[in-house]
Parts: structure tokens; sequence; C-alpha cells
């Protein structure tokens, strides 16, 4: 294999499970917040508790989150030299502010807020957490800036020496890509979040352990969960939708499987694009709905395929095609569930019914994949450019790093991240079994939980 | 402007190696200074709540470096493709050590994250100095203004050299040395009883090492980069820098000596942020040395567009000034001694 696809390989392999971490710890900040946030209004130790319960989660998260993101930002020099030296002077401004105003905020109130809980008294703490919040979820808007630009970019011109360099600030921070963008993948964090606490939540009122906290996850990832499922569609997925319709057509025509152009399109629920042919085999669709959807008139036009030059289409166009309909699958489902979910809640059916507290349960990865495909669609619909309209993949890769060199280090992160991997899980099956209940009497024991409020 | 910006960058590394080199040199030296697992649960205690914030130092440098000068950001990391890619395993290595280490209260599991931990703390000291040396000894750019170094040819500093030649692992020896008695420093002030005592041991016994390897590597700049004195000569003020590393030295001796432990650990800190100041100060207007000089990057043809730039120099003040805010908070709350707990 040639350097190019070894890395991209490794960039897609390493980003994909990177976010796997951040999208849980950006979901669960929020609901942290709230938790800790009803323990002070209502003065309920128990949703002190629970908050501390999800606080150990949250730690662990977030530190796989950190050392699997580091490799991120180096990845721009190491592997994407001729990109960076390209778009630098554009992105650096975003990925620089990144660190100075998230990453600076982050790493010192997550120590704060997992050690300092009796240093700092409740007030403080809170604001720790709620600090904590606000510094994941900036560092999800420089990101989230940072790719609009390569997906729609804004305030910049081309230097002499062929580089882009801005021109507008506010242009850049402010793109109408990101805010949109951003809308929608916090929403999907929330949802990944959501459903970690409501199927955590489900396993123990079903275990018959910890029943008491298993419903209080249940309720807050049930409410929580279906608000955050609605929001997914509308607004945040609409308006995402419509963007990619103004400013990337061809992506679109992929995404959805449209070879010809056609005025009244369909909206395909299933089927399997067949490259050698140009056609949808097996579809299954709602007519006019493309169209509806895109436009707001059933028989609008909508361009397929075949009206872009061929070296303007995403280079994989099928693998696309089915990232986008997981997505939107799997989406649907998650607000059928939890739409049914928070009826049954409301009703006070929800503890008694061993079924659907099974279906929460075995759900939970279930946002983990959607994330997953949702991010696909977009860096996959942006090929075959790294900057849209200006700058191509193929010209982005480092051009004295070989082949070799790129197997080896991709080999490497494969083993060390299949090692994680098996971390990660052990550490969090030992979390669940200690559960919210037993935190306080765990504290207790020294070497079990590094205190130093205890210590000095 | 771009000079602002190299002075910036040059603070930020300095600031980062000052603040994650102790807990790196608490890593080199656990073993030295923790005898028993407690005690070694002392030491990460020690440093718990502030590595993690010390080692987003590194990152806010990396990406203001890539802000400020994208063409050095493309041709360094990717001609130092295998170190970097191997800082970085290094990196979550040494995070699962100290985050994991107690994840669990079983003496298998300590032990291992404890040796992690100590491992890859060493190796890091000694990839960042060799790091440094590479840069001070140049790298072997041309005119695509890319270079790519394998990890070691023939050991020599001149033709086709790799990132490990005598001269870098010299670096690697010096920072080794360096971020041991800094961490050592770091360990003695965070601790009481009998780590505090091997502690400052080891600082008093590691100034020798300390001592002796600067004046190798002094020697040893003078014959691979003798352009580096030239700004001293241009700019006289510059001498000062090696005086106050003399003189950090002989305050790390002093202080060690009487126990006053808080001045013991400003006078690494100093040490530190001179040496890498002399380096800096007679590398400008350098910022990657090419050993062929016509392809040396400067921050002339290395920089950003000027707009970004002149944006950049407003929002990282703000920036800079909220980040000491948190830090002072943060090393406040945590501020005192660590006790050694019976674990059993």
């Amino acid at each position: 294999m040639e350097a190019l696809t070894l890395d991209r390989i490794q960039f897609a392999f390493t980003i994909t499970y990177h976010y796997l971490f951040p999208q849980l710890t950006m979901g669960l900040a929020p609901l942290i917040v709230i938790f800790k946030t009803l323990a002070i209004w209502k003065k309920d130790e128990r949703w002190n508790q629970t908050a501390r319960f999800w606080a150990k989660i949250f730690g662990i998260t977030f530190l796989f989150g950190v050392v699997t993101g580091i490799p991120m930002e180096f990845q721009f020099g190491t592997n994407w030299a001729a990109f960076s030296r390209y778009a630098g002077g554009v992105i650096g401004q975003t990925l620089a502010m990144e660190g100075m105003f998230a990453f600076f905020l982050e790493s010192s109130f997550i120590g704060l807020f997992l050690f300092g809980e009796k240093r700092l008294g409740q007030t403080l703490h809170w604001l720790s957490a709620f600090l904590l919040f606000v510094g994941t979820w900036l560092s999800g808007w420089f990101i989230i800036a940072t790719n609009a630009w390569m997906q729609h970019p804004v305030g910049y011109e081309t230097a002499a020496d062929g580089s882009v360099q801005l021109t507008s600030f506010w242009s850049l921070l402010l793109n109408e890509w990101a805010v949109y963008q951003y809308m929608h993948n916090m929403g999907g964090a929330v949802v990944t979040g959501s459903f970690a606490v409501a199927a955590m939540g489900a396993f123990y009122v079903l275990s018959r352990k910890q029943v008491e906290y298993g419903k209080m996850f249940l309720k807050a990832g049930v409410i929580a969960g279906c608000i955050s499922s609605i929001w997914m569609l509308f607004p945040s997925g609409d308006l995402r939708g419509k963007m990619v319709a103004k400013h990337q057509p061809v992506t679109l025509a992929a995404m959805e499987g449209l070879f010809d152009t056609t005025a009244g399109a369909p909206l395909v629920l299933i089927g399997q694009p067949d490259m050698e042919k140009q056609r949808l085999d097996n579809a299954i669709h709602i007519p006019k709905m493309l169209s509806f959807l895109t436009y707001q008139r059933w028989d609008a036009e909508v361009r397929g395929l075949n009206e872009f030059p061929k070296d303007q289409h995403p280079d994989n166009i099928p693998l696309l095609y089915y990232s986008f309909h997981i997505m939107v699958g799997l989406g649907t489902m998650f607000i059928a569930l939890m739409t049914i979910a928070a009826f049954w809640l409301w009703r006070g059916w929800l503890f008694g019914s061993n079924w659907l507290m099974w279906i929460i349960m075995l759900s939970f990865p279930l946002p983990f994949i959607a994330n997953t495909v949702g991010w696909m669609t977009t860096e996959l619909g942006r090929q075959p450019w790294l900057v849209y309209g200006l700058f191509r993949t193929e010209h982005g890769a480092s051009p004295m790093v070989s082949s070799g060199n790129v197997l080896f280090t991709l080999l490497g992160f494969l083993g060390m991240y299949t090692v994680l991997s098996l971390l990660y899980i052990f550490l969090m099956l030992r979390r669940i079994e200690y559960g919210a209940d037993e935190l306080a009497i765990a504290a207790e024991i020294p070497g079990q939980e590094v205190d130093l409020g205890s210590a000095a | 402007m771009e000079t602002a910006w190299f002075m910036i960058v040059a603070f930020m590394l300095v600031c980062y190696v000052i603040l994650d080199g102790f807990d790196i040199g608490a890593g080199i030296i656990h073993f030295f200074v923790g005898r028993s697992e407690s005690e070694r649960a002392a030491i990460i205690r020690s440093i718990g709540p502030v590595w993690d914030g010390n080692e987003v130092w590194l990152l806010a440098t990396g990406g203001t470096l890539y802000f400020a000068f994208p063409v050095l950001y493309a041709s360094a990391f990717s001609g130092f493709y295998l170190p970097l890619i191997m800082v970085l395993w290094l990196l979550i290595m040494r995070a699962a050590g100290i985050e994991l280490r107690h994840q669990m209260d079983n003496h298998m599991w300590t032990s291992f994250w404890d040796f992690i931990f100590a491992l890859s703390s060493i190796l890091l000291a000694i990839f960042f100095g060799a790091a440094l040396g590479n840069v001070i000894r140049g790298v072997p750019l041309d005119a695509t203004g890319y270079f790519f170094e394998p990890l070691f040819t023939d050991w020599g500093v001149t033709g086709a050299t790799g990132i490990l030649d005598w001269f870098t692992v010299l670096s690697g020896v010096v920072a080794l040395i360096a971020l041991g008695v800094h961490g050592a420093s770091w360990l003695a002030l965070k601790t009481e009883g009998e780590i505090n005592l091997r502690a400052r041991r080891i600082v008093s016994f590691g100034w020798y090492a300390l001592v002796a390897v600067t004046i190798l590597s002094l020697v040893a700049v003078l014959q691979v980069r003798p352009q580096l004195l030239e700004n001293y000569y241009v700019l006289p003020i510059g001498w000062l820098i090696p005086l106050a590393v003399i003189g950090s030295l002989v305050a790390i001796k002093l202080f060690n000596a009487r126990g006053s432990e808080r001045n013991t650990f400003l006078a690494t800190s100093v040490y530190l942020a001179m040496m890498l100041g002399g380096a800096v100060f007679g590398l400008y207007p350098n910022v990657l040395p090419a050993l062929d000089p016509a392809y040396s990057l400067t921050i002339y043809n290395a920089k950003a567009g000027d707009y970004g730039l002149g944006v950049g120099l407003v929002w990282w003040s703000i920036a800079i000034v909220i980040a000491l805010g948190y830090f002072t908070f943060l090393f406040r709350t945590f501020s005192g001694k660590v006790a050694v707990e019976d674990q059993h």
C-alpha cells in the first residue's frame, strides 16, 4: 500500500477510536452539572452520590480521551505535513485556541472536580463541575470550527506561496457551517451520555442491586435521551442536512445514493448502491420525500451524481451511503425508544416493564455507532478534498514519510489501542460492580481512591 | 511580530519543561525515592491533581507553534516522524501508569503501573533531550523544506544524520539528569519523612552529575554548532544567561544543604529555564537550522500570515492570563505536603 492510503487509515483509525471517549465525556458533563444542581437544590445527598458515581466514569473516560487525543494534534504535522503547510495559517488559529482556552480550563478543573470536593466545599465543587462542562464543550467548538472550515472554507486568502492565510477571524470562528455542525454534534454527544446513564440504570434495576440509584439513573437518562434524540432530527439534523445540500450537492447525491438527477426525488430507506451499473439495487423508498426535505417542494429537482464530474465524486460512495443511512436509521430508533420510555416513565410503568428496560440496557452501544457513522458521513462526504474545493486529500500527506514507516506506527497504534480497550472495559466493569451506593465506603479505604483532601 | 511569537513559543516551552519536568522527574526517580508501595503511592499523589494540567502545556505549545509557524510544524513533525510517534506512545503509557495505578488495590497491579510510569518517564526525558539536541545540531532540510531522519545511522553529527547520534544522546542524558534532580526537588518539597530525606539526597548527589553534564554539553555544543555563540557577541546581555545557569547551580547546592525546599525547587526551575533560554537565544532567528544553512527555517520563512498573527496576540494574551489564574488556584488548592498512608 502506498503511504497516502496508510496515512488515511491511521488517521481514520486513531480519530474514530479517540472520539468514542469525548462523545461520552461531553455528553456526561452537562448531566453531572444537573446532578450536582439537583443535590444542592433539593438537598438530596443521593444526587451527590449519583454525581460522584458518574464523575468516576467521567474521570477514566476523560483520561482515555486525553491520551488518545494528543496523537490527533501531532498527526497534523507528522502525517499531513503538506496539508499543515497549506492550511496551518488558518486552522492553526482554532487549534491553538483550543489549547489555550479549552485544554487549560479542562485540565485544571478535572483535578479540582475529581479530587477537590472536600477542600472546595459544595458551591465551589459545583462551579468546578460547571467549568469542566464549559471546557469540554468549548474544546468541541474549536474542533468543529476547524472541521467546518475544511468542509466550507471562509475568511481566507491564498498567499503568494500557495498557502492559505486568515483574513477574517470572526468568519472562521463563527462559520455558519460550524454553528449547525456543532448543534448536531453536541446533541449526538448528549445522546451517548443519556443512553449510558439510562442503560446503567436499567442494568441496576434489572439486576436488583442499587435499585434506588438505578431508578434515578433511568429517570434522568430517559428524559435527557428523549430530548436529545428528538433534537438530532429537528432542528439540528434538518439544518445540518440543508448545509450539505447547499454547499456540497455532490455529497448529498452520494449520501442518498441518487445517481441521476430527479424531479420529485424519493427518500431511500434501504438499498445497495451498485457502482458498476450506476443504480441503487433493491431500493425501498418514500416517493418525493427527499425533494421535500431538501427544498420544501414535493417536485423540486435534486441533482444526481451524473451532474458532477467523476473527479469531484467522494471516493468511497457506498461506504458514505451506508454510513449516512445507518446514522439516520439508528437516530429514528432512538427517538422511538426514548419517546416510549419517557411516556412509560410519565405513566409510572417504566420500572415494572422489564422488556423495555432490557431494550434500554442493550442499546447503550448504539449511540457510539451512530456518532461514529455520523462523522464518517461528514468526513467521507468531504472527499476527495481535504479542504473542500481547494485542496485535495492526495496532496496532503507528508512527502518524506515512507509507507513502511507509517505502517510501523499504524501497527503500533493498533496494538496500543487494543490494550487500552481491554483496560477501559476492565475498569468500567469494576466501577459498575462498585455502584453508586458503595462509593462513600470505597473512599474510606486508603489506596482505593486518590484523595488529596484527606492526605494533606 | 514574528519575534514576539518566537518569544511566546519559547516562553510556553519553558513553562512546559518546568511544570511537566517535575512530574516526569518524579517518575525518573520513582523507584529510588519510593521504596515501598505506600511511598510510591505518595509520590503519585504529589503529582496526581496537577500532572495533567502540566502536560497540557505541551499540547498548548504544540498548538501555538502550529498556529505561529505552520511551516516549521509541518517540516519538524514529519521529519521527526518516528521519535514523535514514540513520544505519543510513551505519553499514553505514562498517563496510564499514573492514573490506573490507584484503580485497584492489588500488589501486582500497582507494581506493574509503577514500572510503566518510571520507564516511560525516563524514556520521555531522553527523547525530549535528544529532540532539543537535534534542533541545535541542525537537520538535513533540503530545497523542498522537508527532511526525514531515521532513528540512528552512524552516530555522527555530519552527513546522513539520524535522530540519535553522540551529541543528541548526550543531550538526552543532560535532560534525564536535569529532570531527575528537578523531580527530586519537587518531591522534597511535597513530602516528609523518609521520602523527603531520600529526595534531598538525590538532589545533593545528582548535583555533581548535573554540573558535569552541563559543562560537557556546553563543550559539545561549541563543537557541533559554534554559530550558536554569534548572537551572544551581537547582544552581550545574553551572557547573563550562562551566568544565571551557574548561579542556579550554586543555589541548588546551597539551598538543598540548608534544607530550604521551596528555594531549591525554584533554583532547579531557574536552571531548566536558563539552559533552554540559552539555546533559544543562540538559535534566534532560526527555528530549525539545516545542516546546509541555506535551507534553515527561520521565523521569517516559517511564519503564518500577519493578520492571523496579529489577531492571535489579542486572544493569546487574554488566554494566558486566565490560564495562569487557573494554575495559581489549582496549585494553591493542593498545596502542602503529601503524607504516606499505610496501605493495609
